[in-house]
C-alpha cells in the first residue's frame, strides 16, 4: 500500500506542478489575481505531496519491503538503520526523488516566505519552477518510478554498495542537491524576469539571499563530498579532478560569480544583463552536473549506478531548459535597460574582474569535462584527461584572481584608488613576504613554488583583515572606539572578510598536503614498526570482527612521537558478503591541523599486512577554508538589509497586493 | 573616460584573458591528455616506449604473481592479446584476477607496461565502461558481464574465454 501511495502522490504532484506552470502565467497576461494566486497554493500542495511521496520511499527503505524492486536493489535487512534511511537516496531513482523534494522545498518557501515580492513576478517565478518541476517528475515516473514491485518478492535484498554505508552518505548529497537544486530559484527569478522584460535592483534584493543560500550549501556539500573521498577511497587523496566532482565545482564558479555580479545590480544597479546571464548558466552547469552523474556518459572513480537510456531523457530536459532559457535571454535582453556607469577602477571593476576569471575558470573545467566525451563521438578516440590539464589550466587563472581578491573591497564604488588600496594593503603585503621568507628557509632546497603560493594565501587572509581594520579604524582610533565600529559594521562586511579569508586558508591547506606530504607504503608484520615525518608506528596485530553485514580485519598500530606513546589507531577492512565486495577504513588521527592516515592493503599469508601511511600537514585547512566562506555566506545572509527595507519596485504593484 | 572608451577597456581585457585561458588550455591539452587502449590497440598502434598511455582490459586468470614488497606482475587480456604489467603498490579493493582493470604508465624497453596508477573502480556490474564498450567492440563481450550479480551468489564472474 505505501509503495502505491507513494506513487499516486508522485502523480498528484505532477498533476500540481503542470497546473502552477500554466494557470498563473495566464494570470499574470490577464492581470487576474485569483489566477496568479494559483501559483502560491499549487506550489506548496506540491510540496506536501513530494514529502508524502518521499516519506514513503524512506518507510519502504525502513521497513526492507523486498517487494519494491528500488529497496531489494539497494537495501537489506541487516543493515544498519541510518544506512537503511540514507540507503534511499544512494541510488538513482532514490536520489531523484530527493532532488524533487528539495526543488517543491524551495518553491514552497518563495510561495511562503515571498509575500513582498509583486504578485505578477511570484506568479512568473512560480510557474518556472512548475515547469523545471514537471519535467522532472515526468522523468522519474517514466524512467526511474522507485515505487515499481516485483512479481515474485525476494526474502533478502542486495544491500548498498559498500562504499556508501558511510556517515558521508548522509549528509554530502541533500547538501549538494541544496546547493544545485537552490540555484533553481535565481534561474526562476531570471526567467520570470525576461518573461516580464523589466528588471530592478529591488530584483537584485530578492535574488542575492536565494543565490546565497544555495552557495552555502553548495560550499558545505562539496568539501564535505572531498572529505568523504579523503577518508572513505584510501588513498588518502581529496580531490582527483574526476567529471562527476567538476559537475559540482562548475556551479559552484559560477555561482560565486553571480553572487558577485548581483552584489553590483543590487548597490549600483550595473551589470543586470549579465546576471541574469549568469543565473541562467549557473542553473544550466547545475542541470549539466545531474546529467553527467545520472546518465554515465562519463567515467568516473565515484561510485554510481547508472544508466545510459536515462542520459536521452536527461539530456532533452537539458536541451529545453538551456536552450530555451538562452533563446529567451537572446530575445528579450536587449528590452532590459542599461544601468549605472563606473570607471574600470573601481569596486564593479573588480567585481567585473571576479566575474571574468571565475566564468572563464569555469569555462577550462567545462572544457576538460566535456572534450573526451566530444572527442570520442566525433573521432571514436578515448582519452582521459586528467589532474595534469587542470593544474596547468585552473591554477595559472586562480592566481590573479586572488591577488585582486584582497583590493576589490578597499576600492570605492564608481571610481577607485588603486594607489590608496595598495597603500593600505602594505601590512598584508609584508605579512606575505615574511611567509614566503619563513616558508623557504624552513623548506629550503624544496620547491620553491609553494612558499609563494603559501605568501598569496597570506596575502588574501591578511587582506581580509585589512578591510576589517580599516573600517573600523582599528590601530587608528582609541580600542573601545574601533570595538564599537567593529559592532556596526553591517553582517555582510564581516561575511565578506570570512569568505574571503577562507579562500586563503584552503590554500594553505592545498599547498601543504600536496607539497611536505610524505609516505610510507609497504607491508608490515606484527611488532614492525614504521617512520613516517617523525612518528614511529608500530603494527601490535592484526585481528577479525564480525560486524552487522560484513567481516572485518582491524590492524591496531600504536603511535609514538620522540619515544612517548601518542595515540592508538585502528584502521581496517570491510569485507561485505552480499555484494562480495570490500572497503577500506581508514583510520585518522588528528593532530592540530596535520592528520596521520593509515589505509590497509590485503593481507599475505605470512600474518604480514599491505599498509599505506601518510602523514599530511594541515591537511585540515582544505576543508575549514570551505567551513570559513559558508560562515562567511551565513554572516552575510543575516544582515538585515537582506531581509527588511527591500524598496518596492519603481513601478509598484500596490494596487494588486492590496486586492490579495 | 566615455562610456564607449571604458566599455571597450572592459572588451579589451576580458578578450585578453579569454585569450590566456585559451592558450593554457591548448598547452594542457598537448602535455597532459592520455589516450586509452587496450593490449590488441596497442600491438596494433605500436605505441612507442615511454609514451604514457591507459591500458584497459581483463586480468587475466592466473597471471597474478606478488613479488617482494609490494611489487605486482599480472597480464591484461583483451581477447587477442595480452600485455604484462609490472605494478608497485597497493592494489584497489576490487582488483580480481578474471575482472576489468584500468593501468595508467608506459611501455619500458623489455616490453613490460609498467603502471604507475592502477584504477579498478568498478560499477555495479565490476565492469569500467571503457573496458567493456572496448571489448563490445572487439566482439569479445559475453552477456553475462552486463548481467546484475545475483541477489544469493557474490559476483563470480568467469574469464571471457
Amino acid at each position: 500500500m505505501i509503495a502505491e501511495a507513494g506513487h499516486y502522490a508522485l502523480v498528484l504532484a505532477l498533476a500540481l506542478s503542470l497546473i502552477q506552470s500554466t494557470v498563473p502565467i495566464a494570470g499574470a497576461r490577464w492581470g487576474d489575481v485569483a489566477l496568479m494566486n494559483v501559483a502560491r497554493s499549487t506550489a506548496l500542495a506540491q510540496l506536501l505531496f513530494v514529502a508524502v511521496s518521499f516519506t514513503a520511499l524512506v518507510m519502504l527503505h525502513v521497513g526492507s519491503d523486498f517487494s519494491v524492486a528500488n529497496v531489494f536493489e539497494n537495501s537489506h535487512s541487516t543493515k544498519p538503520l541510518l544506512y537503511k534511511i540514507t540507503g534511499v537516496w544512494g541510488n538513482h531513482e532514490g536520489s531523484m526523488l530527493l532532488w524533487v523534494a528539495i526543488l517543491a522545498l524551495f518553491g514552497g518557501l518563495v510561495a511562503a516566505f515571498g509575500n513582498n515580492l509583486p504578485l505578477s513576478l511570484r506568479a512568473h517565478v512560480l510557474a518556472v519552477q512548475g515547469w523545471i518541476a514537471a519535467a522532472f517528475y515526468l522523468f522519474i515516473l517514466m524512467t526511474s518510478n522507485p515505487f515499481l514491485r516485483i512479481a515474485t518478492p525476494p526474502i533478502e535484498g542486495r544491500d548498498l554498495n559498500p562504499v556508501l554505508q558511510d556517515i558521508g552518505l548522509a549528509v554530502h548529497p541533500p547538501m549538494l542537491y541544496l546547493g544545485y537544486v537552490g540555484f533553481s530559484i535565481s534561474f526562476s527569478f531570471a526567467v520570470a524576469a525576461l518573461l516580464e522584460g523589466r528588471i530592478d535592483a529591488a530584483w537584485a534584493r530578492w535574488v542575492r539571499p536565494w543565490t546565497l543560500v544555495a552557495w552555502i550549501f553548495l560550499t558545505l556539500g562539496i568539501a564535505m563530498g572531498s572529505y568523504w573521498a579523503y577518508y572513505e577511497l584510501g588513498w588518502g587523496g581529496w580531490w582527483f579532478w574526476d567529471p562527476v566532482e567538476n559537475a559540482s565545482l562548475m556551479p559552484w564558479l559560477a555561482g560565486t560569480a553571480l553572487l558577485h555580479s548581483a552584489v553590483v545590480m543590487e548597490k549600483r544597479n550595473a551589470l543586470k544583463v549579465w546576471t541574469i546571464l549568469l543565473s541562467i548558466l549557473t542553473f544550466s552547469l547545475s542541470l549539466l552536473g545531474t546529467f553527467l552523474v545520472r546518465s554515465g556518459v562519463l567515467t568516473s572513480v565515484h561510485a554510481f549506478a547508472t544508466d545510459p537510456t536515462r542520459g536521452v531523457f536527461i539530456l532533452l530536459i537539458l536541451c529545453f531548459f538551456i536552450g530555451g532559457s538562452l533563446t529567451l535571454y537572446a530575445w528579450r535582453a536587449s528590452t532590459l535597460k542599461q544601468g549605472g556607469l563606473f570607471a574600470p577602477i573601481s569596486r564593479e571593476g573588480a567585481l567585473v574582474l571576479n566575474n571574468l576569471f571565475l566564468t572563464t575558470a569555469c569555462a577550462t573545467v567545462f572544457v576538460g569535462t566535456l572534450y573526451p566525451l566530444a572527442l570520442e563521438v566525433l573521432t571514436g578516440d578515448k582519452i582521459s584527461v586528467g589532474a595534469p590539464f587542470f593544474n596547468l589550466t585552473f591554477g595559472p587563472l586562480f592566481v590573479p584572481l586572488m591577488m585582486a581578491m584582497s583590493f576589490g573591497p578597499l576600492l570605492a564604488w564608481k571610481r577607485g584608488d588603486l594607489l590608496g588600496a595598495a597603500q593600505r594593503l602594505t601590512a598584508a603585503g609584508i605579512a606575505a613576504l615574511v611567509a614566503i621568507a619563513v616558508a623557504y628557509a624552513w623548506t629550503y632546497g624544496g620547491s620553491t613554488f609553494a612558499p609563494l603560493a603559501i605568501g598569496l594565501a597570506i596575502f588574501v587572509i591578511a587582506g581580509a583583515m585589512t578591510d576589517l581594520a580599516e573600517r573600523t579604524a582599528l590601530f587608528r582610533a582609541p580600542f573601545a572606539t574601533a570595538m564599537q565600529r567593529a559592532r556596526g559594521l553591517p553582517r555582510a562586511t564581516w561575511g565578506t572578510a570570512f569568505a574571503h579569508a577562507g579562500v586563503g586558508v584552503a590554500l594553505i591547506g592545498i599547498v601543504c598536503e600536496t607539497t611536505w606530504n610524505s609516505e610510507y607504503i609497504g607491508t608490515l608484520k606484527p611488532n614492525e614498526v614504521a617512520r613516517v615525518a617523525g612518528y614511529e608506528l608500530k603494527l601490535d596485530g592484526v585481528t577479525q570482527r564480525q560486524g552487522p553485514n560484513y567481516r572485518e580485519m582491524i590492524a591496531q598500530f600504536t603511535v609514538r612521537l620522540d619515544g612517548e606513546k601518542l595515540s592508538v589507531m585502528t584502521p581496517s577492512k570491510r569485507n561485505f558478503t552480499t555484494r562480495g565486495s570490500s572497503t577500506t577504513e581508514a583510520a585518522l588521527l588528528t593532530r592540530g591541523a596535520s592528520q596521520l592516515y593509515i589505509s590497509l592493503g590485503e593481507s599475505t599469508n605470512e600474518g604480514a599486512v599491505a599498509v599505506r601511511i601518510y602523514h599530511k600537514p594541515l591537511v585540515l585547512l582544505i576543508w575549514w577554508g570551505p567551513v570559513l566562506m559558508a560562515f562567511g555566506g551565513m554572516l552575510s545572509l543575516s544582515d538585515r538589509r537582506l531581509r527588511v527595507g527591500a524598496p518596492k519596485p519603481a513601478k509598484a504593484s500596490r494596487a494588486l497586493q492590496a486586492a490579495e | 573616460m566615455t562610456r564607449k572608451q571604458r566599455r571597450l577597456t572592459m572588451i579589451g581585457g576580458s578578450l585578453a584573458v579569454l585569450a590566456v585561458a585559451a592558450a593554457l588550455v591548448l598547452n594542457a591539452m598537448r602535455d597532459s591528455i592520455v589516450f586509452f587502449s587496450t593490449p590488441s590497440m596497442a600491438a596494433e598502434k605500436q605505441i612507442p616506449a615511454g609514451k604514457r598511455f591507459r591500458l584497459g582490459g581483463l586480468v587475466q586468470p592466473g597471471s597474478l604473481v606478488r613479488g617482494d614488497n609490494l611489487a605486482v606482475n599480472f597480464s591484461v587480456a583483451d581477447g587477442a592479446a595480452k600485455l604484462p604489467v609490472a605494478y608497485k603498490g597497493i592494489l584497489p579493493d576490487l582488483f580480481r584476477e578474471g575482472q576489468g582493470v584500468i593501468a595508467e604508465g608506459a611501455i619500458d624497453a623489455t616490453g613490460v607496461f609498467r603502471a604507475d596508477t592502477v584504477l579498478a573502480k568498478h560499477d555495479e556490474t565490476y565492469m569500467p565502461k571503457d573496458v567493456a564498450d572496448a571489448l563490445k567492440k572487439q566482439g569479445h563481450w559475453k552477456d553475462d558481464y552486463g548481467a546484475k550479480p545475483s541477489a544469493s551468489a557474490a559476483p563470480t564472474q568467469g574469464a571471457p574465454k
